[in-house]
C-alpha cells in the first residue's frame, strides 16, 4: 500500500477482508465530497486476504464503533504526505447507540428513547451483553 | 447517588455490615423505631407482590417513616401509556427513596436515569432481585453462621429464577463454596452465569437433575417455584411445574441441619408436610426480610444524606 498517495487523510487499513463495505456504510463514507477509495482482498502478509479503505481527508472517527465492529483494524492517519499517528484498535469496554437488544423481556424492548449500551462481558469471546438485562449482543456484525 | 440494583453493587464488606445491622435492629428495635420519622418509601410494583412489597412497607414504618405508592401496574398512570422514565422522575418528587418492581428486565437501572432519590431493586422480571438476596444470606448467615465452604444446592428454575442468579453471583464471592445445580434440562442455569459468574470466581460446581440422590451433600437447598408468568408457553408450564416435590421422604437421606430455603411464594415445590421439619428456613426468610430492608433503608438513605 502506498500511503504517500495521500497528502492528508486516513487509512483504515487490516480490516477483515469482507468487512470493508460494512464499514464504509456504517461510518457514513458515502456522505462524504473527497475522495474516498474502497479496496477490497488486498493481498496480505498477515492476513492472507483484507479490505482497505483510504479516505482523502481527516474526518472524527468512532475508534470505539470500529474497534467493536473489528479489533484488528490500523487506523493511520496521514499529514503532508507522512503518517502521522498509527492507531491500533482493541474492543472496547463499552458501546453505545450502534447495536439494539433484542430481549423481548428487555425495558429498552418498552422504553425506545432507552439509549442502548453494552458493556464488553468477556473479551476472549467477543461477548457484549446489555447492561439493562445482561443479554449477550447479536453477533452478525461483531 | 447509590442504588441497589444488583447484588454485586455491594462488597462482601457491605452485606456483611447490612447483616450486622439488621441483628441490631432485631435485638434492639426501640433505637430504630423513629429514626426515619418524616421520611418517605414509595413502592412502585409495577407487578404484582405480597412478600416483597409488604415487606418494604413494614420496614419503613417499623423506622417511623411513611409508605405511598401502587402495586399494580393498572393502578397507575402507566395504565394511559405513561413511560417508566417519567413515573420514576415524577414520583422521585415525592419521595425520599423508591423500591420498585417491574416486569421488564433492567427496568430499576433504567429508573435510575432519571431518579432523583436511591433506588431498591424489588425484582425486575427474570433478571435480578438483590432484596431477596440479602434476605437469602442473612438467613444463610444467621442458620450456618457464615458462607466460607457451603455446599449450596439450587433446585427447580435455574433459568427464569432471578433469585437463583442473584444468589449464585453473591455467593460465589465467598471461599470454598461448592453449587449442585439441579433443574430438569429445559430449566438449566443460563451459560452466561456458569460461564462468566461460577467459573471465573473458582467455585466447584455440578448440574444434575437428580434431587434425591444429591441432596445428602447439601448445607443449604434452595427449593424455587416455576413461575408461570416467565413462560410464553402455557403447555411447557405445566409440562414442568411438578418437576421437583420437596416431601419428608426425600428429605430422609438430607443432613440433620441442613437449611431449607425458599424465596416464597410456593405452589406445590415444598409439601406442608415439611413446615414443621426443623430445618425448614422458609418463614424464617420472610421474617428476616423486613430486619435486612430496614438495613438496606437505612444504608441508602445515610449515603443519600437524607438521614
Amino acid at each position: 500500500m502506498i500511503i504517500g498517495q495521500l497528502k492528508n487523510g486516513i487509512v483504515i487499513d487490516h480490516i477483515s477482508a469482507g468487512k470493508g463495505i460494512y464499514i464504509y456504510n456504517i461510518l457514513g463514507l458515502e456522505k462524504l465530497e473527497g475522495t474516498v477509495a474502497m479496496i477490497k482482498n488486498a493481498d496480505s502478509t498477515k492476513m492472507g486476504k483484507k479490505d482497505i479503505i483510504k479516505i482523502g481527508e481527516i474526518i472524527d472517527l468512532d475508534f470505539d464503533l470500529l474497534g467493536f465492529i473489528d479489533p484488528g483494524i490500523t487506523v493511520n492517519i496521514i499529514e503532508d504526505g507522512k503518517l502521522a499517528k498509527r492507531e491500533r484498535l482493541t474492543l472496547p469496554e463499552r458501546i453505545s447507540g450502534v447495536i439494539r437488544c433484542k430481549n423481548p423481556r428487555c425495558i429498552t424492548s418498552a422504553e425506545p428513547e432507552l439509549r442502548q449500551e453494552f458493556r464488553l462481558s468477556d473479551r476472549e469471546k467477543r461477548i457484549y451483553r446489555c447492561i439493562y438485562c445482561e443479554s449477550a449482543a447479536p453477533k452478525e456484525n461483531a | 447517588m447509590r442504588s441497589l440494583i444488583d447484588i454485586k453493587d455491594l462488597t462482601v464488606e457491605e452485606i456483611d455490615s447490612l447483616i450486622e445491622t439488621a441483628e441490631d435492629i432485631m435485638k434492639n428495635p426501640a433505637k430504630y423505631a423513629e429514626i426515619c420519622k418524616g421520611k418517605r418509601l414509595a413502592t412502585l410494583f409495577f407487578e404484582p407482590s405480597t412478600r416483597t412489597r409488604l415487606s418494604f412497607e413494614s420496614a419503613m414504618y417499623q423506622l417511623g417513616g411513611n409508605v405511598l405508592g401502587f402495586s399494580e401496574a393498572q393502578s397507575s398512570s402507566t395504565a394511559k401509556g405513561e413511560s417508566l422514565s417519567d413515573t420514576v422522575r415524577t414520583v422521585s418528587n415525592y419521595v425520599d427513596i423508591i423500591a420498585m418492581r417491574h416486569p421488564k428486565e433492567g427496568a430499576a437501572l433504567a429508573a435510575t436515569l432519571r431518579s432523583e432519590v436511591p433506588i431498591i431493586n424489588a425484582g425486575d422480571g427474570g433478571h435480578n432481585h438483590p432484596t431477596q438476596t440479602l434476605t437469602d444470606l442473612i438467613t444463610i448467615k444467621l442458620e450456618k453462621g457464615g458462607f466460607d465452604g457451603l455446599t449450596v444446592g439450587l433446585c427447580g428454575d435455574l433459568k427464569f429464577g432471578r433469585t437463583v442468579h442473584s444468589l449464585i453471583s453473591a455467593m460465589s464471592r465467598y471461599k470454598n463454596v461448592k453449587f449442585v445445580l439441579i433443574s430438569p434440562d429445559e430449566l438449566k442455569i443460563p451459560d452466561y452465569i456458569r460461564d462468566e459468574v461460577i467459573i471465573p470466581s473458582g467455585a466447584r460446581f455440578e448440574e444434575t437433575s437428580d434431587l434425591v440422590g444429591s441432596i445428602d451433600k447439601l448445607d443449604i437447598l434452595y427449593m424455587t417455584r416455576v413461575q408461570r408468568e416467565r413462560f410464553f408457553n402455557e403447555a411447557d408450564y405445566v409440562r414442568l411445574k411438578d418437576t421437583y416435590i420437596l416431601t419428608p421422604d426425600k428429605l430422609a437421606r438430607a443432613k440433620s441441619d441442613m437449611a431449607i430455603l425458599h424465596p416464597l411464594p410456593r405452589v406445590n415445590e415444598i409439601s406442608v408436610a415439611v413446615d414443621d421439619d426443623p430445618r425448614a428456613c422458609y418463614f424464617k426468610q420472610v421474617k428476616y426480610s423486613v430486619y435486612i430492608r430496614m438495613a438496606l433503608i437505612l444504608k441508602l438513605l445515610e449515603e443519600a444524606g437524607r438521614i
